[in-house]
């Protein structure tokens, strides 16, 4: 057995006979154990990595184990390995919640009587006793995504691959679903996530990829992405787009990193907190530059990419063109 | 976490059959669940057998009784519409993202569409029954005997679970349920219509005589009126057997090489 619970090597997959790349050479190690973050925005290949990795689609090149067995070769293995929730919580809406885990710990091939058991404790652990015999129809976005999570998890998968499993849900639902990932992790279990959301990445994963464009553009834990960044970001307004420009040429030594000018906002990343942002307003007082407005903020996704890329986020890459099959709304 | 879980130590066909029944029987439970869908697959052919019976046709001279010809026409023509069901249900599941769920499960890989397949023509047996009481009541009175009449109704049952193959595939070809059934509809509405289910083939232009008296829905027709009526009907009932075997021996693999492709 290997030490790691994932590990990918140079997965490349195209699509549309090769014109369109959705990863282009990306290699992970997952260590056993722990929370490891997928970060990046729509369309950088987060998606398409979990589904190969699942053995839901093959790659075009590269090699994967899971849990010590190989995707490609041992597939059945594999997928007794993991649990798979994902962004569109993939439960039956015409079953009911006890329904629906009892079909998947059947298709998991686990004993009957196991199966009732395991459903009605993953029920009650995920709140939703009262719900079990009604409808997923009628549940909630959070009762859903806590039953799609519920159901990846009816045969005690070692690895749990979750796909943006916040992503649209109201700030409670995103908590208690830390909480109970974090439980998860806490019971010896590997998480592989992918997110969009740094606060949730810088919350529960221990070590980050950054993908963009199917790359690997940054990796290593929270914090050094973090220490990368510059703790905090300093936003500055101004009374016009003429007076931006000037304060960019005086306060530039303040940081490490470069600032953004849109419009009579200048946005910079900084490294010392409130020490640099002091500093930053003494050159300004100095220069007689007028200040319009200040905040401070923490890091957000947007900056790690515009750091790193010199993008933003949201500006996604050419999407994948029409494959004249199922529409792939460029999902990362 | 070195919980021990106890999965049952059945042979991989045992697990295989095991897995089929799960997904069918969840496909009925939906069924059940949601009984206008089978209310509006009952009332299109309802209807069908009104507007012949009583408008189109006293204006059709087939030899005999025209309701005793028109009802094996409808029947076949209902369990073909039923077996459309395949195309939306598999559709459905791989919108909703279940397809990629069980994809990532243990299971075998040709369950999700052999369940389907099986839930489906069990709906089709429900509908049959109901259409062929329908017919009585309109006057369809057919002579073959009740075994020849199980018979026939075996036969246009495996004619449709064989085209239920060929409809996974375009489930799960087709972006959305609504898309597969609008690609369903220009492939069943020529071999439904110009066939003989409704009038005799022998009416036709003698250039659509040709297809319309070869095609395998003219012959399951052919066979199932033959063998509910009594008469005649040469080979059409292996004929048809033939078309059905060659239909899942052909579309079979090619819906489970889709399934396996197929993302959402």
């Amino acid at each position: 057995m290997t030490e790691f619970a994932i590990e990918a090597h140079d997965i490349v997959k195209t699509f549309n006979d090769g014109k369109f790349t959705a990863l282009g050479g990306v290699s992970l190690q997952v260590p056993k154990g722990q929370v490891f973050g997928l970060l990046g925005p729509n369309g950088s290949g987060k998606t398409t990595m979990v589904r190969i990795l699942s053995t839901i689609l093959a790659p075009s090149s590269g090699s994967a184990t899971v849990n010590g067995y190989d995707v490609f070769k041992q597939a059945d293995e594999v997928r007794k390995s993991i649990g798979l929730a994902g962004q569109y919580a993939a439960v039956d809406e015409n079953l009911t919640g006890y329904e629906n885990l009892r079909m998947v710990g059947l298709l998991n091939h686990l004993d009957k009587s196991y199966v009732d058991k395991r459903a009605h404790e993953l029920l009650a652990n995920f709140g939703l006793t009262d719900a079990a015999n009604r409808r997923t129809k009628t549940y909630s976005g959070g009762m859903r995504r806590r039953l799609d999570l519920a159901a990846a998890l009816v045969g005690n998968p070692p690895i749990l691959f979750l796909d943006e499993p916040t992503t649209g849900l109201d700030p409670q639902s995103r908590q208690d679903l830390w909480n109970i990932i974090e439980n998860l992790v806490e019971g010896g279990t590997t998480v592989l996530l992918t997110t969009q959301y740094l606060e949730e990445a810088d919350r529960l994963a221990k070590q980050l990829v950054v993908l963009d464009r199917g790359k690997i553009i940054a990796q290593g834990t929270s914090a050094e992405l973090k220490a990368q960044l510059g703790n905090t970001v300093l936003v500055l307004t101004f009374h016009s787009p003429s007076d931006a420009t000037k304060a960019v040429d005086v306060i530039k030594d303040v940081s490490s990193k470069p600032a953004n000018i849109e419009g009579s906002v200048v946005e910079m990343t900084i490294d010392q907190g409130p020490a640099s942002a002091a500093d930053a307003l003494r050159k300004l007082d100095a220069s007689g530059i007028d200040l319009a407005g200040l905040v401070m903020r923490e890091p957000s996704l947007d900056d790690v990419f515009l750091n790193l890329t010199g993008r933003k986020a949201e500006e996604t890459p050419a999407e994948a063109p029409a494959t004249g099959r199922r529409s792939r709304k460029a999902r990362s | 976490m070195t919980m021990t879980i106890p999965t049952s130590s059945r042979s991989s066909l045992r697990w295989a059959i095991s897995d089929v029944l799960v997904l069918a029987r969840r496909n009925l439970i939906a069924l059940l669940r949601i009984p206008i869908a089978l209310v509006f697959s009952i009332i299109q052919p309802i209807m069908f057998v009104v507007l012949f019976r009583y408008v189109f046709g006293g204006a059709i001279h087939t030899g005999t009784n025209y309701v005793n010809y028109l009802i094996p026409g409808i029947l076949v023509q209902t369990t073909i519409f039923g077996s459309v069901s395949t195309a939306i249900g598999l559709a459905e599941d791989l919108q909703k993202g279940l397809i990629e769920r069980f994809r990532a499960l243990p299971m075998a890989r040709m369950a999700v569409l052999a369940g389907r397949t099986i839930s489906d023509l069990a709906r089709n047996v429900l509908v049959l029954l109901i259409i062929t009481t329908v017919g009585f009541a309109v006057g369809f009175r057919p002579g073959g005997g009740i075994i020849a009449y199980v018979q026939a109704s075996l036969l246009m049952l495996s004619f449709a679970y064989a085209l239920s193959w060929g409809f996974a595939f375009i489930g799960l070809a087709a972006p959305t349920s609504e898309a597969a059934q609008a690609m369903t509809f220009p492939l069943i509405f020529p071999i439904t219509f110009a066939s003989a289910i409704f009038v005799p083939v022998q009416t036709m232009p003698s250039w659509l005589q040709g297809f319309a008296s070869h095609q395998p829905v003219s012959v399951t027709a052919e066979a199932v009126r033959g063998l509910m009526l009594g008469i005649p009907h040469g080979a059409d009932s292996y004929i048809s057997l033939a078309w059905a075997l060659g239909a899942v021996v052909l579309l079979g693999p090619l819906a489970v090489r889709k399934f396996r492709q197929a993302i959402k």
